[in-house]
């Protein structure tokens, strides 16, 4: 029953977590915090004040090689959402980005789930979300079981209680450990469709059930900004939802700190966005200061171009930093053009880790002037807001105000635009369908909402039938599969020589999907270039060519795109000559070679080439260099012809001759290379002296084909240089 | 009302927030959220919903293909006022079976159902 623990070098295996999962517990139960430092974080060179503990393993940022590698966590939880339709594929995604610093795992539902009146059973594949069943949630919380222990932080899974089935869903969660789910009847009525009275009656057992096995909850408001054309200008109104669902769930029972509002900074540039998000922030902070805040990135004002999307979420986490956010949840930037790839979900996350890595503590630096404009916009929103409550009350109330089309009027309260979301207390989902409770109405259970007429003398609710699931979880039901046709496992035979069979195949979503995205410039107007990009991928064997994004660079000259499509190459493993990997001599046997020697080198920037920084690296002990391992260098500096370096190598005696050459243009780079080699050949020395060439666009074959005995690219430190030295003058009998 | 009205009456309104400080302003925002959530919440408490019942069932330990089976019986019969979760526990005791037979049981033969709650 317990699962071997992951071994970061092997992937996750996919057939294992699905074994034995009828007997699977979770191990615990209810939402996680990131723990704070007490005191501040110090890593590295740096004081932090707001991050939070470290993981044990996981992926910094690309610049952390400069910064010793550190990768530090901060305050809020980070999400991603992850839903590919194949549950299977997503949990893989999940320990990537667990990795790189989510601890909030959201997984989106199979289009049309909400309509359905009960719980799904299964692995049946979804579309455009994964249907939410038993077995599914089982076994992703236990992949994110065996991964909280991997990265050393807990994994907060989400889903979805909203649609008709509610209460089932959320006896689900609280039964199978889900530690986040949407709540929001408001959300249910205006997008779903679900009848009114249906909805709310259903939320509030809904959020009694989540209440108690705390789980965390999050409310739908956001989605009126995604909704309405001018996202903007629905500010009052989405004070009054988050109230709405915020007062209706500390009324059943949910503790506030179980409370989060989803909110989304409304705006996006060319608009100036900080005029209306920073002061909606501000307010919505202010009458909730009691809730948390789960802040999201932008989604209503994504294109194609994921640079642009990634852009907007930077200052929408700008937004969090200068105000609150206890969770910062990212949008694929992606999203825009297509269902979110592996790596962009990853670059979202990294996107709220950045930025708020960067902003650490800037409370401390830059505060929030009220006495200005913002103060003013503040209190006009929060105005807006209450009028906006005092109408609805006196419309008649919450139903009533609905049935006219209070909602999502895209224009700023009390202007109307007249499309709001209007919705007829007969109608919907499931209208008709509540019944009043008789007075002796009774539900022997736990977490139970409302009248509830339990034989007299009864402890606890569940007492009349022994206990219920919530307090002995050996009754919950598990049903495997209900039809052996559409599940997983059909599924993961497949794509076993993907994952299992040694078969290397590209992919963005789904195991041996084969998708790739290709991206070009092509110097032709935008309708001629689509075209002809996707000719282009056509005969590069692209099947099922898309362009996905397409940007003007200039009307005449020139457009740049991205043309995904579908490739049906698969490489043998096996077939594949892996260069192996450098291993390097101790650093004590390094120091003593270079001592028995007197190991000395000249060096210099040769051509027209006044680039100085690599090479000095590479030499100075201040940067780790090869004078730190006891080497004597004599550095000529740069545009040195490589006449004069051969000759300072004649009369210093050097062990070895290092250049660089950074400029590559019209491969002056190999030219210098040859050129070296051939003077030390005329001047009778090459065997007695080692050649090394260095550089950007340098590597060993290049340099190994143009003369040299070595070559080093980009990251290269001075100790890789004397290794390489050290090794070439033993090999030749030193 | 029309919506010169409206914007005129909101005009109003807004003129008699003027006075209230920050912090009266936020529980004059509260204060009417209650407001708006008390017939909400009451609805609850007094109703419930053939979701709610299966949500009832499965935790008494009854799968979801049987709730659902259940469930229909229980409204067909015109009981769903008394909690399926109460049906299920008179039909378990009145057969002498446990929860999940007296379940099957409503599935199986709905005419159990009749005579239950009569005294």
């Amino acid at each position: 029953m317990t699962m071997r623990e992951l071994d970061p070098k092997v992937k996750i295996d996919i057939e294992e977590i699905l074994q034995d999962l009828e007997h699977y517990r979770p191990p615990r139960k209810g939402w996680t915090w990131r723990e704070p430092v007490p005191g501040g974080y110090k890593v590295g060179k740096f004081h932090y004040k707001t991050m939070t503990k470290p993981l044990a393993r996981s992926v910094p940022l690309p610049a952390a090689k400069y910064f010793d590698s550190i990768d530090p966590q901060p305050q809020p939880v980070i999400t991603t959402e992850i839903a590919s339709g194949r549950f299977e594929d997503d949990i893989r995604r999940m320990r990537m980005a667990a990795w790189h610093g989510a601890d909030h795992i959201m997984v989106i539902r199979t289009t049309g789930q909400s309509h359905i009146d009960g719980l799904l059973e299964g692995t049946p594949e979804g579309v455009g979300g994964v249907p939410i069943t038993r077995k599914q949630i089982r076994a992703s919380r236990k992949a994110c079981d065996l991964i909280e222990k991997e990265v050393g932080r807990p994994i907060n899974f989400h889903s979805y209680v909203s649609g008709v089935a509610g209460p089932e869903v959320a006896v689900l969660f609280a039964e199978e450990g889900i530690n986040g789910a949407h709540q929001d009847p408001q959300y249910n009525v205006l997008y779903r469709n679900v009848n009114m009275y249906r909805s709310f009656v259903d939320a509030a057992e809904a959020k009694k059930v989540m209440a108690g096995a705390r789980i965390f909850q999050i409310d739908g408001a956001h989605n009126a900004n995604a909704t309405a054309k001018e996202g903007w200008s629905v500010m009052p109104e989405l004070l009054v939802q988050h109230g709405i669902n915020s007062a209706f769930s500390v009324a059943v029972g949910m503790p506030k700190d179980l409370i989060g509002l989803s909110t989304v900074p409304p705006c996006a540039p060319p608009a100036p966005k900080i005029w209306y998000d920073l002061p909606y922030a501000v307010a919505l902070r202010d009458f909730f200061s009691e809730y948390k805040m789960r802040a999201q990135q932008n989604t209503r004002y994504i294109e194609a171009d994921i640079e642009e999307a990634t852009r907007t979420h930077v200052i929408d986490t700008l937004i969090s930093a200068l105000t609150r956010a206890d969770i910062q949840s990212t949008i694929t930037p992606d999203e825009g053009r297509n269902v979110p790839w592996h790596y962009n979900n990853i670059r979202g996350i990294e996107t709220a880790k950045q930025t708020l890595v960067a902003l650490d503590g800037i409370q401390e630096l830059v505060k929030i002037d009220r006495s200005g404009p913002l103060g003013e916009m503040v209190r006009d929103l929060k105005e807006r807001a209450i009028c906006f409550l005092e109408e609805m009350l006196e419309t008649g109330g919450y139903f009533a105000a609905v049935e006219k089309g209070f909602f999502v009027d895209s224009g700023r309260y009390p202007e109307r635009n007249g499309d709001g979301i209007a919705r007829d207390g007969k109608g919907g989902v499931g209208a008709g369908t509540i019944v009043p409770r008789d007075p002796d109405y009774m539900a022997p259970v736990c977490s139970h909402f409302g009248h509830n007429h339990l034989p007299t003398g009864v402890q606890k609710a569940c007492d009349p039938i022994d206990g219920c699931t919530l307090c002995k979880p050996e009754k919950i039901v598990y049903i495997d599969e209900l039809d052996p046709s559409d599940t997983c496992h059909v599924r993961l035979e497949k794509t076993w020589p993907y994952r299992k069979g040694g078969l290397i195949k590209p992919e963005a979503e789904w195991a041996g999907d084969g998708t790739m995205l290709l991206q070009f410039f092509l110097p032709e107007e935008i309708d001629v270039a689509r075209v002809a990009a996707l000719e282009i991928a056509k005969k590069m064997g692209l099947s099922d060519p898309e362009v996905i994004n397409a940007q003007v660079m200039h009307p005449a000259e020139g457009t740049f795109l991205e043309v995904k499509g579908k490739v049906d190459i698969a490489i043998d493993k096996k077939t594949l000559k892996i260069p192996p990997k450098e291993v390097m001599l101790p650093e004590e046997e390094l120091r003593a070679a270079v001592k028995q020697w007197g190991l000395k080198v000249v060096a210099a920037t040769v051509g027209e080439d006044e680039h100085s920084v690599g090479l000095r690296e590479i030499l100075d002990i201040k940067h780790g260099g090869i004078e730190k391992y006891g080497v004597k260098y004599h550095y000529l500096g740069t545009s040195v012809p490589v006449g004069k370096l051969v000759d300072a190598a004649i009369e210093t005696g050097a062990h070895a001759i290092l250049i660089s050459t950074i400029i590559s243009h019209n491969d002056v780079h190999k030219a210098m290379m040859r050129k070296l080699d051939e003077l030390c050949r005329e001047k009778g020395i090459r065997d007695k002296v080692v050649l090394i060439s260095g550089g950007t666009q340098v590597t060993r074959e290049i340099a190994r084909e143009n003369g040299m005995d070595d070559g080093f690219g980009r990251g290269t430190k001075g100790i890789h240089v004397v290794d390489a030295l050290v090794k070439i003058m033993r090999k030749r009998g030193l | 009302m029309t919506d010169t009205e409206r914007i005129k009456k909101f005009e109003e309104r807004r003129a008699a927030l003027r006075a209230l400080t920050d912090d009266q302003l936020k529980a004059r925002f509260w204060d009417l959220c209650q407001k708006v959530v008390e017939p909400l919440v009451e609805l609850a408490r007094t109703h419930t919903s053939p979701s709610i019942e299966r949500a009832v069932l499965l935790r008494m330990g009854i799968d979801s293909v049987t709730t659902k089976g259940v469930v229909s019986r229980v409204q067909e019969a015109g009981l769903l006022g008394k909690g399926a979760g109460h049906v299920v526990l008179k039909v378990s005791e009145k057969y002498k079976t446990d929860l999940r037979g007296a379940a099957r049981k409503i599935v199986d033969d709905p005419a159990c159902l009749n005579g239950l709650f009569r005294r």
